[in-house]
């Protein structure tokens, strides 16, 4: 074994506890995982099957950590990987994972291979493997803020732009406020009208929030990479920024991974409880309307909605969609499956960010049209900015004729002010 | 002292103590390492999450059945027939009784066949599909073959002790057993244990989060 190997395979055992584990040595390969994939349902490649993503992995841990992994390593019995197997094995950990769960569903043993492959991810990441274009990215995001290259600077000017293009009150470093609300770059430099929706939103309950550029960007590429120094700067700016405007409640915009780094491994990565509580934009626009603060007018036009992985199956929200849907939306329609067995959009897990993953994630997008197809409707909505970017970038390639949108958009043109 | 002595003695508990204490060392060993601490506020119970995977994930859900129907069917008919030869064939009983006192009702000899020739075709079918399938052919090593194999070997032997015709069948069967027995505490047979703590800890991480996939 070479030497970037063996620093990749110190790396992860030092990160295997009991649950890794346990994990590792129960799979009985049965393969049932490959059912719920979809990079192996569109190619049918069994390269694909999500435990086989682990392998070299699970046989290092088998030489390594398991029990009795000394009887095996001295009968020869578990190779460990090499450096060249290392960068194959890229594809499989970071092009055609988007961490997304659900083939912890299918699986008899409930192993959590997403959990497994963002070790892997960091393991590798820690040696320089892995594809440079998302570590670039990563990388911005320590050094400018924001994974788009959103300054402060140039989030103080796009502010300024959308608020008198607008004519919307946009709060920018309020000294006290009691919601801290963040954004997602692809929002910021893609979907600008996201950033406006949620300020007209959020006025319209009359909610006192701000923005801070001591810490704005929620999408955590520092998790999507693997860079785990990264991941821990992105969570400590965003509570930097929390607790100097003294905001007991920040609020997640439309990213389902922005959600699940800082709502569900924030606080492991920083060490300490978060000192606020955290709901993505659809929780708290859940939230409002349930106390009577989002007056609506309704939405005509059959409608269906995409769950972001991040936000239902591994992030628990939901039915937050679509209590915001419900008798807002007149003819909504739910694909099947539907909710937390929602197929992904392929382009999570920083997917998305590689390239080289796009003729890939066009084809899992095939998936996403016959779904929405089957229900007949003219808009699939979402509640992340990457699913949308990612469907965006599926409809393109098919010249499809179905409408993408986003929730908090069709929220913000159906308020009814008084 | 004749082959089957040496099987029902020496080598009984040899096979005994090895499988007992690999068993036992296997899973403490694991359970002994850092469990990872996770302070993000729950919104449901990871208790409850842990508890609800591991009765969930005995049966397909989600959607699932018709997709994994074939391994489901032929996994469950193997490991019902299996437990019900281990557990009530007669011999089995007497076995048990002789080495623990305890004692309870066998299987007439027409539920025996039945419960073999249920747990031979599910594990044959099991084994079919691992060689022929591309996921499982991919995937699989050996270790999954040498378990299938033993296993096999075990259920075969014990079919040819069955008319307790000869003290050499009997010895065979022991024989090969106690192979079984000696293999399983470092081979994926663990997963016969381990599941319950993969299912729970997986159960457990997602429950916190609201939803036990």
């Amino acid at each position: 074994m070479s030497n970037v190997a063996t620093k990749v395979i110190d790396h992860f055992m030092g990160q295997v506890g009991a649950q890794a584990a346990i994990w590792l040595q129960s799979c009985v390969h049965c393969g049932e995982c490959a059912e719920a994939c979809h990079f192996f349902e569109v190619t049918q490649d069994p390269r694909y099957t999500p435990t086989w993503k682990l392998e070299p992995f699970a046989r290092a841990y088998r030489s390594r950590k398991a029990p009795f992994a000394g009887v095996r390593k001295a009968l020869g019995l578990a190779k460990e990987p090499n450096d060249a197997e290392l960068n194959d094995w890229q594809e499989l950990i970071y092009d055609s994972c988007t961490m997304c769960g659900r083939c912890s569903m299918v699986c008899p043993m409930g192993i959590d291979i997403a959990a497994l492959v963002g070790m892997a991810r960091k393991s590798m990441a820690a040696n320089g493997i892995g594809p440079e274009d998302l570590f670039a990215i990563a990388e911005k995001s320590r050094e400018v803020g924001s994974p788009l290259g959103v300054t402060p600077e140039k989030l103080e000017e796009r502010i300024d732009w959308l608020s008198d293009d607008h004519e919307v009150d946009i709060p920018l470093n309020k000294e006290k406020a009691d919601v801290l609300l963040t954004i997602s770059s692809i929002e910021t430099m893609k979907y600008p009208l996201s950033i406006v929706a949620m300020a007209k939103v959020l006025n319209h309950a009359g909610i006192d929030w701000t923005f801070s550029t001591k810490g704005y960007e929620a999408t955590n590429f520092g998790v999507l990479s693997g860079k785990a120094d990264v991941a821990k700067v992105m969570i400590e700016r965003i509570v930097d920024a929390a607790e100097s405007v003294g905001a007991k409640t920040v609020v997640i915009p439309e990213c389902g991974h922005a959600y699940g780094a800082l709502r569900w491994t924030g606080a492991m990565m920083l060490g300490r409880p978060l000192p606020f509580e955290v709901f993505h934009i659809t929780e708290y626009l859940a939230a409002l309307k349930r106390d009577g603060k989002l007056k609506l007018k309704p939405v005509d036009g059959a409608i269906t909605y995409h769950d972001p992985c991040q936000i239902s199956r591994r992030g628990g929200a939901t039915e937050a969609a679509r209590e915001v849907l419900d008798g807002f939306a007149q003819d909504f329609r739910e694909m099947s499956p539907t909710g937390n067995a929602n197929w992904c959009c392929g382009g999570g897990g920083g997917v998305a960010a590689i390239e080289r993953a796009t003729p890939l994630r066009h084809k899992v997008f095939e998936i996403k049209m016959k779904q929405v197809e089957d229900t007949g409707a003219q808009m699939m909505v979402s509640a992340c900015a990457n699913c949308r970017q990612t469907l965006d970038g599926g409809k393109e390639h098919y010249k499809w004729d179905r409408e993408i949108g986003s929730l908090v958009e069709i929220v913000a043109d159906h308020l009814v002010e008084d | 002292m004749t082959f089957l002595e040496l099987t029902e003695g020496p080598l009984w508990y040899v096979a005994l103590v090895v499988f007992t204490v690999g068993v036992v060392w296997n899973i403490f060993s694991i359970l002994a390492m850092r469990v990872r601490s996770d302070s993000a506020q729950p919104r449901k119970s990871p208790v409850g999450g842990g508890i609800k995977a591991i009765f969930l994930h005995m049966v397909p859900h989600g959607g699932f059945f018709s997709r994994t129907a074939y391994h489901v069917i032929v996994g469950y008919l193997f490991h019902f027939g299996l437990f019900a030869l281990m557990l009530f064939g007669a011999a089995h009983v007497a076995f048990i009784e002789k080495w623990t006192g305890l004692s309870w009702t066998a299987m007439p000899r027409w539920g025996l066949i039945v419960a073999a020739e249920i747990a031979f075709g599910g594990l044959i079918l099991m084994w079919i599909r691992r060689w022929t399938d591309p996921i499982t052919r991919k995937i699989s090593d050996r270790d999954d073959h040498i378990g299938t194999g033993l296993t096999m070997l075990a259920m075969l032997t014990g079919c040819f002790a069955l008319g307790e015709a000869s003290d050499m069948l009997r010895a065979i069967h022991m024989l090969s057993v106690e192979l079984l027995m000696l293999y399983f505490p470092f081979s994926r047979l663990m997963h016969a244990f381990t599941f319950i703590f993969s299912r729970y800890f997986m159960g457990a991480a997602y429950g916190k989060r609201g939803y036990v996939p």
